[in-house]
């Protein structure tokens, strides 16, 4: 699979889509980005004339790219017969720690790797970067893919 | 390994994900993992890879979706190890 075919089956609308591109893709991780463009519609509320990410949209972010996207990935790669563009994912825990804030108009890559997938219930340490490759947070995620 | 020995080794495992509101007295051998015990999808996995890591064996998408109850995962833990 293709990483542009993969991107087409993100369940996402356009407004809730953290990720632009994947720059790495295998059985064991992923890499991917996302420019947090300055017109986001959560900056003029989070917070009033001092506009930040939320963390739970980094958390979101990671979760798209090191849980969904790699989640389809391994899907697809587990059963070829597997239709794989209804899967979904439920976020079961998440343990994350902050380091760095992101402000409007940074770009952050997202790596993730694989603890386990077993039972469709995938496990990842990710990590988010800036673009000067700080840390700006990382942790371990879970979810359970459902097709 | 006798079946008591399981149930007790099963009962540890369990009682970890267990959610606040379920005591660890809850948990018989009728229990239905997820209806009565309230485990969810996800930590009803962690169970079974602490199973197969706690008696050294594997399971498979059949096992899991025979494990109901705690009896039916003594039956299977019963069955792999003899």
């Amino acid at each position: 699979m293709t990483t542009e075919t993969l991107l087409t089956y993100l369940p996402y609308g356009p407004d809730f889509l953290f990720l632009d591109s994947i720059e790495e893709l295998s059985e064991l991780g992923i890499k991917g980005h996302y420019h947090f463009k300055p017109e986001l519609w959560f900056y003029a509320s989070h917070f009033k004339n001092q506009p930040v990410t939320p963390g739970v949209i980094l958390i979101e972010c990671m979760a798209q790219i090191g849980l969904v996207c790699f989640g389809i990935y391994l899907i697809s790669k587990e059963d070829t017969t597997r239709e794989v563009s209804q899967t979904g994912l439920a976020l079961s825990s998440s343990e994350i720690d902050f380091y760095k804030p992101v402000y409007p108009d940074e770009k952050v890559t997202v790596v993730s790797d694989i603890v386990y997938f077993r039972f469709n219930k995938l496990k990842c340490k990710v990590k988010m970067l800036n673009s000067q490759n700080e840390l700006v947070c990382k942790g371990v995620l879970s979810g359970m893919l459902t097709v | 390994m006798t079946r008591d020995n399981i149930y007790q080794t099963l009962e540890t495992i369990i009682s970890e994900y267990l959610p606040e509101d379920v005591s660890k007295e809850s948990i018989t051998l009728q229990s239905n993992l997820t209806n009565e015990l309230n485990i969810n999808s996800s930590h009803l996995v962690d169970i079974v890879l602490d199973v197969e890591d706690a008696f050294k064996i594997a399971l498979t998408n059949d096992d899991m979706e025979t494990m109901q109850t705690v009896g039916d995962v003594i039956q299977i833990i019963e069955q792999k190890t003899t």
